[in-house]
């Protein structure tokens, strides 16, 4: 992990108050593993004072600009802008410099997911899915649901169809896709043609859904969960969730920054998890 | 001066060497207990032999879980914490924590609090015997809850009361670390220092709150919690120059250092050392700028010990 001041390359809204931002990144291309995140500071000054996390989207290189020139390598984030924070990352230009942390956090667990890999996302929540359906789709099958509130939640499905992932929209509003919960695709998609491993990312609400509905059918789950914090390196424990079995006697607490953000869904206490 | 004459042309490098309290630091610059978890999580970032000693985060008798989630708030060049003193346990840190501290050669400095009298001396007992741990910081910032939750440092009387338990307890080194939430910090720096302090260290957080408007509720799980990082250095320069000018053992300063010029403030401002806190969540690489800066301070201003800056306050 390492502290760079980089620079953006690009960044684009790409449906209403969403962005994807790509910005250089020497050395992180064979560091961040599917499910990592950076810590970005939006702006050099004391305020807005900490920085916000973000998953990693993707990492590439890019074209030399003439013969001779070696590749740059790039990261690119996926945002949504909820607040001073990313309103300030989603007016940056390209040349703006920024400085990125990272990257953080565990990854998914690629052993553990067998042939069949159902992907859910909840709007913003695909954000770290696309590299763990790149790490997977040469091997196993891939499927998406992507679901959203209406289609400007709906992003990327170019970028998932392109690694050859069958994907499924649905919106709450029926907007585009499917009319419907992305929930209720999960559970006929599991009825019907259940996965080996389900990994999902959404607001917190639809990951509770999610793993209720996982648990009913014996679907092993990956998450990969929010949380507010300030360091991102697991020492201001700002993060905080439960572990399975959590008591005040035997105390079970695992930060989202280091322990996750990716969990498996029996290490989590779902009774209590702030 | 030092004396000590240089040829044109000959460079030199500033003493940055420290004594807190009889600790000796190669350097002013520290973490502040709870910003820096128990050291190994800032390894990969920071090296952990540039800077003059690390504070753990503070340590309980028995493992704390501390309080439910939202823990932190960012406000106005800042942050709320009300983390709640999670810790792993005194036992727990010298099992799981220490072994990591043992392989780097810098001081560690333990923070603990208790959340009675009889656990402060007990949790002070269990450090003296940790030949690792070089000092103790005292937090006296929590509330007794033997006395209906009156905090210990907001009350003279209390305050001695642990510290002299914590000193009958621990020979090593003593810093007692301030509550800044008090009307006269002096009072309370005194007390401190009559009973056995061999340092102390302000500020610690500021009370704060902040509410979501939208959900008219508070931000914090806790309602309030301790607010820390630039805005309050003001508050916290002041409330050290206050108290050393009350004590003579040395104070370390503590309160939104971000850059050397934030540092300097405290040195000059009368502070024997600093400590930096929720900079390290913004600059991982803030302490080592630090003692760099504080050199290059140095040399352009042809100070050839850092001792010489503080108190160096003119009118």
């Amino acid at each position: 992990m390492k502290d760079i001041h980089t620079t953006i390359i690009d960044n684009q809204e790409i449906s209403s108050g969403y962005f994807r931002m790509k910005m250089l990144a020497p050395g992180f291309g064979k560091e961040v593993k599917p499910g990592q995140f950076v810590m970005v500071k939006v702006r050099q000054l004391n305020d807005p004072f900490l920085r916000r996390p973000f998953c990693v989207f993707r990492v590439g290189f890019l074209p030399p600009e003439s013969d001779g020139l070696a590749p740059r390598e790039y990261l690119e984030i996926v945002f949504k802008v909820v607040g001073r924070g990313t309103e300030i990352l989603g007016s940056l230009k390209a040349g703006d410099r920024i400085a990125v942390l990272g990257p953080l956090g565990n990854g998914f667990d690629l052993e553990s997911i067998g042939d069949d890999l159902l992907l859910v996302a909840g709007g913003i929540g695909v954000a770290p899915l696309y590299m763990l359906g790149k790490a997977c789709a040469g091997t196993k099958k891939v499927r998406l649901l992507l679901g959203g509130r209406n289609r400007d939640d709906i992003l990327a499905v170019t970028d998932f169809e392109r690694l050859g992932i069958e994907t499924y929209v649905s919106t709450d509003d029926g907007t585009l896709g499917e009319k419907g919960l992305v929930t209720e695709v999960l559970t006929e998609t599991l009825a019907g043609d259940a996965p080996s491993a389900v990994a999902a990312c959404g607001p917190m609400p639809m990951i509770v859904a999610v793993q209720r509905i996982c648990r009913s059918f014996q679907v092993p789950l990956q998450v990969s969960l929010e949380a507010l914090m300030a360091c991102g390196v697991g020492a201001c424990l700002g993060c905080m969730v439960k572990g399975a079995g959590h008591s005040e006697a035997e105390p079970r607490l695992l930060t989202v920054c280091k322990n996750g953000p990716v969990f498996r869904d029996v290490d989590l206490d779902w009774q209590q998890l702030g | 001066m030092s004396g000590v004459s240089q040829q044109p042309g000959e460079s030199w490098k500033p003493n940055l060497a420290v004594d807190i309290g009889g600790l000796s630091l190669r350097n002013p610059v520290m973490p502040a207990s709870g910003t820096f978890g128990y050291g190994e999580e800032f390894a990969e970032l920071v090296d952990l032999e540039k800077i003059g000693a690390i504070v753990t985060k503070g340590l309980s008798l028995k493992p704390k879980t501390g309080n439910p989630t939202p823990r932190i708030a960012e406000t106005p060049a800042g942050m709320l914490n009300a983390v709640g003193l999670q810790n792993v346990g005194v036992d727990g840190f010298v099992r799981d924590k220490l072994p990591f501290l043992r392989s780097i050669n810098t001081p560690v400095i333990a923070n603990f609090f208790g959340n009675t009298l009889e656990e402060y001396g007990e949790v002070a007992r269990k450090l003296s015997e940790v030949p690792e741990v070089a000092a103790a910081e005292l937090n006296i910032s929590c509330p007794n809850v033997k006395q209906g939750g009156i905090v210990f440092g907001t009350d003279p009387k209390a305050a001695a009361e642990v510290v002299a338990l914590v000193r009958k307890n621990f020979s090593r080194p003593l810093i007692v670390k301030l509550t800044p939430n008090i009307t006269d910090i002096t009072v309370v720096a005194r007390a401190a220092v009559e009973a056995g302090a061999d340092a102390l260290s302000c500020i610690n957080t500021l009370t704060g709150m902040s509410i979501d408007v939208r959900r008219r509720s508070p931000r914090l799980a806790n309602v309030t919690g301790g607010l820390s990082g630039p805005a309050i250095r003001p508050v916290a320069v002041r409330m050290v120059y206050q108290v050393v000018q009350a004590v003579s053992v040395p104070v370390i300063g503590i309160g939104g250092i971000v850059e050397v010029e934030d540092a300097l403030e405290f040195l000059i401002a009368g502070a024997s050392a600093v400590q930096v806190g929720s900079a390290n969540f913004v600059n991982p690489g803030t302490m080592v700028q630090l003692v760099e800066g504080l050199e290059a301070f140095c040399i352009e201003e042809d100070i050839r010990d850092i001792r010489e800056l503080i108190g160096s306050l003119r009118f």
